[in-house]
């Protein structure tokens, strides 16, 4: 489905992506782990195509991109493979569109439906992400950080896309939500077949959302492997202090220094 | 009937809570009552007049105030408050025709740095630095100078020289907007650019626009009147504020500053009321988020 190939980004003398490399199968779940500045947001951003690459290709459902700035009609048969979910649900959405008519837009760039046909549409998406039509009608301010990230992906839904790469997506929402996203998540990859790839710090959260993990330092892939044999038997040593620092019950707090008990 | 009635006459202190609004809300209001006001004799001028404003009276020369003229007369005995209101559609056109123009290519050339980046970007800033580093007045002057009297040159200049105001806010703000990920959401879903230009980053921007505009047009109908007051624009017998400061100049000496102070006055009081609305609406549109 997404098949990705010695991906590489120089932004001058600096280089944030460096050889990536992996695949993801239809229906497949990755999750990109790495701390601030690993260049996990960069490879994203490069295979949704919001970056030019420096070197590599990225293939999605069969289809190379192309160089250079793609072309609207491009994009938009490139949304139908992929489509991403950004990490602060603030912004991510027009502060004077109506969610309802964000999503609304998002539909008539994708399917040619008469009006009647794109509102069904528009309430089903909604629905699907658990947003009535009340909240369909409201501006981005009335929502709550959740709600409009499930707006985003019922926005990301609408071009119903092959892959979905959700950008720290959930990093920002309280526990509860987060655990509510991910279900949704979960049964949409059960119906549609979408394919999803995470962008995320957490490596705790990873165990619940992924199949496979992909650790990132320093633009690099330090391990890549099944979500199991990774976290539970960890090969690279930046990956087991990433593990370490995963809060455990009965973990406190200690200074700099001192002995662990 | 016990219910209190909604409108009406209000005493004193009969306002609501509900309606009272806080000194520095009801001073752009004023101030937009004011430009209103302005805006209506601009447009409705000659018809208010009491008396054809170019009319000379050699038997009424610099009369005081009187039932048949308001304001007195000028030199000639030409009524000056007919002279005021004919000239406001004059005073306000040209700077209207100037904001105009700059705001529109301004808000164009911002929106097209921000989102091309790179060299187009660093084409234009640095094309506005050196505009910008040029005093506007003296390049509408130099304008003036070289193409004959008259408003069209210093309103060409004018609107060149103004460009850099605007551009400059609104590049900022669009460059803040277009790396919103609205933006690049739309993008990906395949939005062609001119929809997310006029469907969403223009309408974001309109606030910022709309105040830049308002605060703009004060300072060119201050230039635009410094041209006319140089003898570089409007023309007499024009009604036109800033020729009808410097026509009264002379006669300030003699005990007769009536005309100069009137059209100074009125001068005075658009751009004042301008910068008022503009710095209050800046402060209700763009209060929370620019």
């Amino acid at each position: 489905m997404l098949e990705v190939r010695s991906l590489r980004k120089e932004f001058g003398d600096f280089v944030a992506v460096d050889d990536v490399t992996f695949s993801l199968p239809e229906q497949g779940s990755l999750a990109i782990v790495g701390e601030s500045g690993s260049g996990k947001t960069t490879t994203a951003r490069m295979i949704a195509g919001l970056e030019t690459p420096s070197g590599g290709t990225v293939a999605v459902a069969g289809a190379e991109r192309g160089p250079g700035r793609p072309r609207p009609r491009a994009r938009r048969a490139r949304g139908r493979r992929i489509q991403m979910v950004f990490q602060d649900p603030y912004s991510s959405l027009d502060r004077h569109q109506r969610v309802g008519d964000a999503v609304a837009e998002a539909v008539a760039l994708h399917q040619d439906l008469p009006a009647a046909g794109r509102r069904a549409r528009v309430a089903e998406l909604l629905d699907l992400v658990g947003l009535d039509e009340r909240q369909a009608r409201s501006l981005p301010k009335a929502l709550s950080g959740g709600q409009r990230q499930r707006v985003a992906i019922a926005r990301a839904l609408a071009a119903q896309p092959r892959v979905l790469i959700l950008d720290e997506a959930i990093a920002a929402l309280d526990v509860s939500i987060q655990a509510q996203i991910l279900a949704l998540l979960a049964r949409i990859r059960a119906d549609t077949g979408t394919a999803l790839l995470f962008i995320t710090h957490d490596l705790g959260a990873v165990r619940h959302i992924s199949d496979d993990v992909l650790v990132m330092r320093a633009g690099r892939v330090v391990e890549h492997g099944p979500v199991g044999s990774v976290l539970d038997a960890p090969e690279d040593p930046y990956t087991r202090r990433l593990i370490d620092s995963i809060p455990k019950p009965g973990w406190k707090p200690r200074r700099r220094g001192e002995k662990a008990a | 009937m016990t219910t209190a009635p909604l409108s009406g006459t209000t005493t004193g202190t009969g306002r609501t809570k509900a309606k009272r609004t806080r000194p520095r809300d009801r001073l752009t209001l004023g101030a937009g009552c004011v430009v209103g006001l302005f805006v209506l004799l601009a447009v409705l001028g000659p018809l208010l007049a009491p008396h054809d404003p170019n009319a000379v009276d050699p038997m009424n020369v610099y009369a005081g105030p009187s039932a048949t003229h308001l304001l007195g007369t000028d030199d000639t005995g030409r009524d000056l408050l007919s002279r005021l209101i004919a000239g406001t559609r004059a005073s306000l056109a040209a700077p209207a025709v100037v904001v105009a123009v700059s705001t529109v290519l301004g808000t164009l050339l911002a929106l097209t740095a921000a989102w091309s980046g790179g060299w187009v970007d660093r084409l234009v800033s640095g094309a506005l630095d050196i505009v910008f580093g040029f005093p506007g007045l003296i390049l509408a002057v130099l304008v003036a100078a070289v193409f004959g009297a008259g408003l069209t040159a210093p309103i060409v200049a004018l609107s060149i020289a103004y460009l850099p105001l605007i551009t400059r806010v609104v590049r900022s703000a669009a460059l803040r907007e277009r790396n919103l990920p609205y933006v690049s959401a739309l993008q990906l879903l395949g939005a062609p650019t001119a929809r997310i230009w006029t469907r969403h980053l223009l309408p974001n921007l309109l606030p910022l626009v709309l105040v830049q505009a308002t605060i703009g047009f004060g300072y060119a109908l201050l230039d635009v009147a410094a041209i006319s007051f140089l003898g570089l624009g409007s023309r007499p017998p024009d009604p036109e504020w800033g020729l009808m400061v410097s026509n009264g100049a002379p006669s300030i000496l003699s005990g007769q500053p009536q005309q100069s102070l009137y059209a100074g006055l009125a001068i005075l009081i658009v751009v004042v009321a301008f910068n008022l609305l503009g710095t209050g609406l800046s402060r209700r549109l763009l209060g929370d988020n620019a």
